[in-house]
């Protein structure tokens, strides 16, 4: 590794742990922040809890968010069912 | 979806009419369904590209590619500056007030989604689709550039920074003493 590469402030990392999820880092700030990462806790707590939040909204369900869906569907499905008995 | 369509058209009404005829689309053009891609996508696609053509015909203005660069969003740090060591410190932007391990069974708590959600609500615009669209609904990056119409770059700090303030919100809630700073 080269001594001029510089090290990785905690409030930097903050900034690229969506990069880094993505893969989306240079080669060198991937390094650079496995190295941060590797003997920092906080940080690892902290890319953890960016990891649950990802998590948690996956857990969402339709009906959290959408609560008419089911009804548009089933609105929707009528009206085909209807047109194909009408050809 | 309906939330996709209303990116694109001017109210919830005419979002709705879409996602119908989306649905009418799908049903009647399973047959030519080639299984290319997964028909998530296949669906989203065919829904994006109605809700665009409405949108347009409409004139619906803002398109949403304009959306996203806009509100001078550039310069919002993920974390409080406060929760870091200042640049006269041994450690400058070393964590002063560091982040807490969170029980992972905690987040997936009824009420804790509820604060998830509750957050999402309540980001800016384009925030708000993206983190639905990659976290929500598990789409890729490729799949959100091509149905907002936006670079790669952009879709990933909209995203960032919708991470970063739903991940603050549950904080405040689950670690209030951390969180709470001076408020």
């Amino acid at each position: 590794m080269s001594l001029f590469t510089r090290e990785m402030a905690c409030q930097e990392l903050v900034e690229l742990v969506t990069a880094y999820f993505d893969g989306s880092l240079s080669r060198a700030d991937r390094r650079r922040f496995r190295a941060h990462i590797s003997g920092c806790d906080h940080c690892t707590a902290y890319i953890e809890q960016m990891r649950l939040v990802i998590e948690g909204a996956g857990r969402l369900t339709e009906d959290d968010i959408e609560p008419n869906a089911r009804e548009e569907l089933l609105d929707a499905f009528r009206g085909w069912s209807e047109g194909r008995e009408a050809d | 979806m309906l939330h996709v369509a209303q990116m694109f058209v001017r109210d919830r009404a005419t979002a709705e009419e879409v996602v119908q005829e989306t649905w009418l689309a799908v049903l009647n053009g399973i047959d030519r369904f080639e299984g290319r891609s997964s028909l998530k996508t296949w669906l989203f696609r065919i829904l994006t590209n109605r809700a665009k053509t409405r949108g347009q015909r409409d004139g619906r203005i803002v398109p949403f590619s304009s959306l996203a660069g806009a509100g001078g969003e550039d310069d919002e740090p993920s974390v409080d500056p406060d929760r870091f060591l200042g640049p006269d410190s041994r450690a400058p932007g070393a964590w002063a007030a560091p982040p807490r391990a969170w029980p992972e069974d905690k987040i997936l708590e009824r009420e804790t989604l509820g604060v998830i959600n509750m957050a999402i609500e309540e980001l800016p615009e384009a925030q708000r689709e993206v983190i639905r669209l990659r976290d929500v609904e598990g789409w890729t990056p490729i799949e959100v550039t091509d149905a907002l119409e936006i670079t790669d770059g952009n879709q990933r700090v909209l995203l960032h920074r919708a991470r970063s303030k739903v991940r603050a919100a549950l904080e405040m809630y689950l670690n209030p003493d951390v969180a709470g700073g001076t408020t």
